[in-house]
């Protein structure tokens, strides 16, 4: 590929960023000194580096990572050495939101505005971080939900340096400082069922004093808290492996027999029976087959693949090597949100341990199974959640969703038949082969099977994750968290994407299937809690505001219609106009019935509810 | 002209608004359309390009689906029962061509008005606070203008650089969402860009946001009159290929140069010496 290039010179420290990625350029030709060589033989970037596309965008992160943002010299230089035309990496550079093509400080604060925080008084947060640090995108930058929920309203430095380092934030308050360091509370204090009951929580168990006696049912999070996410023997200690042990007994078959029986379906929201999946990818002709473990969890207000991978690694790694084993992959990708340094940290390390320990790479556990886990990190994108938008961004292409069909079992990432599964759908599969699948479907009701991670916040007493098996009530559910803080109002099923369900219809049991007929969702399991305080129309508009921020702009319906949804809401919340709610619904059926991908066929949904249901912008509305 | 021969394709069975018919397999839905005389408005679909499916002014609904389907991408499958003209059809291309209207200026698009015209599309119903993308258009070379005011987003023109035609990937789309642009790294100006000024980035733009320099100015003074035009397809004298070029003729002067994109050779492409080479034709001394 003949490239052309501007007279652009990266600085040493985004050379020598570049490099520790991808080791020193072969010539003057991949962005090397030029030597009397060079001068006499044309010669390309070593075919390597022009295979691998791939690192466009951890080029990138190292780059923004050592720097804060991406000058042309250093776009200019990672394009040499990956040979890719700078217009295309370019535009891969401005896809994402956590990575500048211009100028700024070495430490952003990310104040998150979004639906769990602005319950809580984000918006005073950041107008206070406003006033006192000027416009946003120099040094700060309000964010998309974080994923810190149960610290609403929260927020995450994040501070470029050899090595970068990050804080985080929350609850935060109005006038507080903003230290460099900051002490992050252990991951078990998002998960209100492992510790003792608060004195604040009106059902406190009374005169135990001590830890509440952990349900048995608490499966997916019984490690949480109770062993060091850091210990490979601690995991193993608590019945680790086990899972990986039977699969080699089961045989890849018997693995997805196993999943097929224990009616597990994905947990990322569309509810997909994953032993289908499984079944579709493992018969492919084609090889290699591929594994991307979908951990780029951004709806907003969901946590709980944060808290999983943050305090049960290993168990991650575990699942995604039985899921290899099943699928005949020899490698798993396994992405995951820029903002979550801690997953991050705490799974590189529960990958280089399994490694050193024969876990992971060739021959696991002797069976001559070879399997490895690359990380790919995402740099600020919603959309690189949906299925086939997370192939094109780990391929280094910009993350838009791809036309469907071919579905990814047959054409996924690289071209090749790729399974894609949530880190929590993937937790699940360890359990269902340790248990066996008749237990595991005797959890639950006949069609949602197991137990299921709730997300639980807003003005709620005890916000966190809460596990319990499908075919609890809302009402259960919001009991075990303590009761809704004030008057409850409203409750949000599902995050942006979801529903609102109204304060009587907490009777809804949280299945897939008594969700669905009440005509809300599941989703990933947001539980948005609101009390009468909060503020409808603003929510809504918060949703509205990030769909538009996070379509990625491929379809119109999407690109514009979110736009005019938002301008609608904006008008409505200062008048109300009959004219302005059948355009929201007239442009909120086009973009359910003609946009790519999920992002657009959703962006409506709670926007609707509110208005059908919850009574908002229409004259049922007590305000 | 030759008509490349192609293996033969097995038929399968299909549906359109009631009616039953038979379609070589791997043909999409809008293949089928035409086939059966159904007009179907496109916009971002390009005869010598791969589908991209992104203006989704094409959708008609499949029965069974959940979501309606871009004709231009999606194949047909054997028993597809397809509706182009549903009220759901209808009601997403009214939708579209509205939002496309009220934020893009589709002044210079084919066939806009009479879509709106058909679908009953109202874009200055968003009112006139409605975001659009207008901003000044770009001249920064003496050959083509970028007037991203008319731009909806299609991706032709960064696939006939890129890797469908061109293979010079001077241009992609920069940012995400709305704000979303065609761009040059950096948005560095054309000259400085892999831009080779090849033209077929213009070849394909389907609104007029890509125009030659010539047309673009002969627009502003006024004079530009397609009514007054010939197109006469000759050959390409420059070098050895043998390109069909097609001469736009305006009052006895070349006004501008297509290709036909059904052509063997081209495919609709030319290089900057066939595309902008002309001048040379309509020097007269001036003494005779």
């Amino acid at each position: 590929m003949d490239l052309r290039f501007r007279d652009a010179e990266p600085t040493a420290e985004e050379r020598a960023a570049v490099d520790a990625l991808l080791g020193a350029p072969s010539s003057a030709w991949d962005g090397g000194d030029r030597t009397e060589f060079d001068l006499r033989f044309a010669t390309q970037a070593p075919r390597v580096a022009r295979d691998r596309r791939d690192l466009l965008l951890p080029a990138l992160h190292a780059v923004n990572d050592r720097v804060g943002w991406i000058s042309e010299g250093a776009l200019d230089y990672i394009c040499r050495r990956l040979t890719i035309p700078p217009a295309e990496a370019y535009s891969v550079a401005t896809f994402y939101s956590l990575f500048s093509v211009k100028p700024r400080q070495a430490r952003v604060l990310h104040v998150c505005t979004d639906l769990a925080c602005a319950a809580k008084g984000a918006d005073a947060v950041r107008r206070d971080v406003e006033e006192r640090f000027g416009p946003p995108g120099v040094s700060w930058q309000p964010s998309p939900c974080l994923g810190l929920c149960e610290r609403a309203p929260a927020a995450l430095a994040i501070e470029a340096g050899d090595p970068p380092a990050n804080a985080v934030y929350g609850p935060c308050a109005v006038g507080q400082e903003w230290p460099t360091t900051t002490e992050e509370p252990p991951v078990e204090a998002a998960v209100p069922q492992t510790r003792p009951r608060g004195q604040t929580g009106p059902d406190a168990v009374p005169g135990e004093g001590g830890r509440s006696p952990r349900p048995d049912d608490l499966v997916l999070l019984r490690r949480i808290g109770v062993v060091d996410p850091l210990s490979l023997d601690d995991y193993r200690a608590t019945g680790g492996y086990t899972g990986l042990r039977r699969a080699f007994e089961l045989g890849p078959n018997g693995v997805i027999r196993e999943v097929l029986e224990s009616g597990l379906v994905g947990r990322g929201g569309a509810a997909f029976p994953t032993g289908r999946k499984w079944e579709a990818t493992a018969r492919q002709l084609d090889r290699p087959h591929y594994l991307v473990c979908n951990a780029d969890e951004s709806e907003p207000g969901t946590f709980k693949d944060r808290v999983l991978m943050e305090g049960d690694p290993f168990a991650l790694i575990e699942a995604m090597t039985i899921a290899g084993y099943a699928n005949g992959c020899a490698l798993g990708y396994l992405y995951i949100r820029g903002e979550y340094p801690r997953a991050l940290k705490r799974l590189e390390n529960a990958i280089s341990v399994a490694r050193s320990r024969g876990l992971l790479g060739d021959d696991i556990l002797g069976q001559g199974f070879s399997f490895d886990i690359e990380i790919r990190r995402g740099a600020g994108a919603y959309i690189c959640g949906e299925e086939t938008a997370i192939f094109n961004s780990i391929e280094g292409f910009r993350g838009e969703p791809r036309t469907k069909p071919p579905f990814p079992v047959e054409k996924g990432l690289f071209g090749k038949p790729t399974v894609v599964n949530n880190v929590e759908t993937l937790v699940n599969v360890p359990h269902i082969l340790e248990m066996g699948a008749a237990a595991y479907a005797a959890v639950g009701t006949s069609s949602s099977t197991g137990t299921k991670l709730f997300c639980v916040s807003g003005t709620v007493d005890r916000p966190g994750i809460y596990e319990v098996p499908f075919g609890a009530s809302l009402r259960d559910l919001l009991d075990l968290a303590g009761g809704a803080t004030g008057e409850l109002r409203a409750v949000l099923l599902g995050g942006a994407a979801g529903a609102f369900v109204r304060a009587d219809e907490l009777d809804i049991p949280l299945t897939f299937e008594g969700t669905r007929a009440a005509g809300a969702t599941l989703g990933s399991g947001v539980v948005l809690v609101l009390n009468d305080t909060v503020e409808l129309p603003g929510v809504l508009l918060r949703i509205a505001e990030f769909f538009r921020d996070e379509s990625c702009g491929q379809c119109v319906p999407c690109r514009v219609g979110t736009v005019r949804q938002e301008e609608a809401l904006h008008r409505l919340s200062k008048r109300r106009s009959e004219g302005d709610l059948v355009l929201l619904r007239e442009v909120g059926q086009a973009m359910r019935d003609a946009s790519i991908c999920g992002l657009g066929q959703t962006a409506w949904n709670a926007v609707e509810s509110a208005i059908d249901r919850l009574g908002v912008f229409t004259a049922k509305e007590s305000s | 002209m030759s008509v490349p021969l192609r293996p033969p394709r097995r038929l399968i069975e299909i549906t359109v608004d009631g009616e039953a018919m038979r379609v070589p397999e791997g043909d999409t839905l809008l293949d089928a359309c035409q086939t059966a005389g159904k007009d179907i408005p496109t916009l971002c679909y390009g005869d010598t390009l791969s589908p991209k499916n992104a203006c989704r002014v094409c959708v008609v609904e499949v029965e069974g689906a959940r979501t309606l389907a871009p004709a231009c991408s999606r194949k047909a499958e054997p028993g597809m029962v397809v509706k182009t003209d549903s009220d759901r059809a209808r009601h997403s291309r009214k939708v579209v061509l509205e939002l496309l209207g009220s934020s893009v200026d589709l002044s210079t698009t084919p066939n806009a008005k009479e879509w709106m015209a058909e679908y009953g599309a109202d874009p200055a119903r968003f009112g006139e606070d409605a975001a659009t993308v207008a901003e000044p258009p770009k001249v920064d070379n003496d050959l083509y203008v970028r007037d991203y005011a008319k731009c909806i987003l299609c991706y032709k023109c960064v696939d006939a650089c890129g890797e469908q035609w061109q293979n010079s990937f001077a241009i992609s789309v920069a940012g995400r969402g709305f704000d979303a642009t065609i761009s040059t790294e950096f948005d560095a100006p054309l000259t400085d860009s892999a831009c080779v000024f090849c033209g077929n980035c213009v070849e394909v733009c389907p609104t007029g946001a890509l125009s030659f320099k010539n047309e673009f100015d002969m627009r502003e003074a006024g004079t530009w009159d397609e009514d007054r035009q010939t197109q006469t397809t000759t050959i390409c004298s420059y070098c050895g290929v043998g390109c069909n070029l097609t001469l736009h003729v305006q009052d006895n002067t070349i006004v501008k140069v297509t290709s036909p994109h059904d052509n063997p050779v081209t495919h609709g492409n030319l290089c900057i010496k066939g595309r902008f080479g002309f001048q040379h034709v309509q020097n007269v001394a001036s003494d005779g």
